[in-house]
């Protein structure tokens, strides 16, 4: 593995695994550019038969919460309980929440 | 020797020895997603070689099995095309190499599958499939070789260079091949080599490269006749059936 400063910009990769679920976060792959970083993604993620869609997006594009904001952002829904809807029962025919 | 059986052989073993060369980049890769990628595309032909490896077996009928025609043949007995035993001299001639023979294989494939051998039929259109996906990746490479830098089209054209003189051999019938024709069984190679000059030129066109004015050509791995570098491949590759002839795996 020579050239490991050249590999190109970081792409998350994103699967979706069936028709209607949402897209979920695989890991990242290098790429030059969209079409090699959506065939890298293509061969690093789905070869066992993860996924029938697929997404890459600019890592540099992600916009993220930075560490040092994580408390004003997420603590504050720790001790609203109430927002949860765990005091239902759910009905029988629902298979994902 | 059965025509049925030498064109199998011609097919698998052409599969094959692509298939080691491309596994011989494993961990030599530029970096980790292009070495992953290159090994699929190495794991998908040896798929394709081995069925058609097996069936080849099952003609023949010795009590020989697909793994002993892959691994347990002298170098004249093995009738792949010279492009693909020639050597991963860099980057670049590993993918134009990858790039003329998916484009090989993609029309070759498409025209086997409307073979009146089943078999072959079945085996064409599950390995198209694989197929149209390298051949999507090396043409992309080829295009990003030639937008790339002044070194990446140099390169890119070294290889075309050198490689261009086993690109006819592509299409040069065997007697096998040409006794399957009348049956229906084989591809008609005329066909197929326009189809592959037009997408080479296309490719070529988007990729800033230019067909070789030199037409020298070679040719002899239909009839076992190697390049040099083929004595290697069998000693490396055969080095475990030699030493461990009872292994199991």
């Amino acid at each position: 593995m020579s050239n490991m400063e050249n590999q190109g910009p970081l792409w998350e990769v994103f699967i979706q695994s069936k028709a209607g679920q949402p897209f979920k976060h695989a890991g990242s792959v290098h790429g030059y550019d969209k079409e090699m970083a959506i065939e890298n993604a293509r061969d690093v993620y789905t070869r066992r038969g993860e996924g029938i869609a697929l997404w890459v997006v600019p890592s540099s594009e992600i916009v993220a919460v930075s560490a040092s904001e994580s408390n004003s952002f997420f603590e504050p829904a720790d001790d609203k309980i109430y927002r949860h809807p765990t005091f239902y029962t759910l009905p029988e025919g629902v298979k994902q929440m | 020797m059965n025509s049925l059986v030498k064109y199998y052989l011609e097919i698998a073993d052409s599969a094959l020895i692509l298939s080691h060369r491309l596994a011989e980049n494993s961990s030599n890769g530029p970096f980790l997603e292009e070495d992953l990628a290159c090994t699929n595309v190495a794991l998908d032909l040896i798929g394709m070689a081995e069925s058609i490896y097996n069936e080849a077996a099952k003609i023949q009928a010795d009590g020989s099995t697909g793994d002993d025609l892959a691994y347990r043949r002298s170098e004249w007995e093995y009738y792949n095309n010279v492009l693909s035993e020639q050597p991963n001299t860099d980057f670049a001639h590993l993918m134009v190499r990858q790039f003329f023979l998916d484009t090989y294989h993609y029309y070759l494939l498409t025209e086997l599958s409307k073979s009146k051998n089943s078999f072959l039929a079945a085996v064409a259109t599950k390995s198209l499939k694989e197929v149209t996906y390298h051949l999507r990746r090396s043409s992309e490479w080829m295009i990003r070789f030639g937008n790339g830098t002044d070194e990446s089209l140099k390169r890119a054209t070294d290889a075309v260079n050198n490689l261009w003189r086993y690109t006819e051999e592509l299409f040069k019938a065997s007697e096998a091949d040409l006794d399957l024709r009348d049956k229906g069984i084989s591809a008609d190679l005329e066909l197929i080599k326009k189809e592959w000059d037009a997408k080479v030129n296309e490719v070529f066109y988007l990729s800033n490269l230019k067909r070789p004015e030199n037409q020298f050509q070679l040719f002899g791995g239909k009839d076992g006749k190697h390049s040099e570098h083929f004595g290697y491949i069998l000693s490396e590759m055969q080095y475990l059936t030699n030493k461990y002839p009872e292994a199991q795996w």
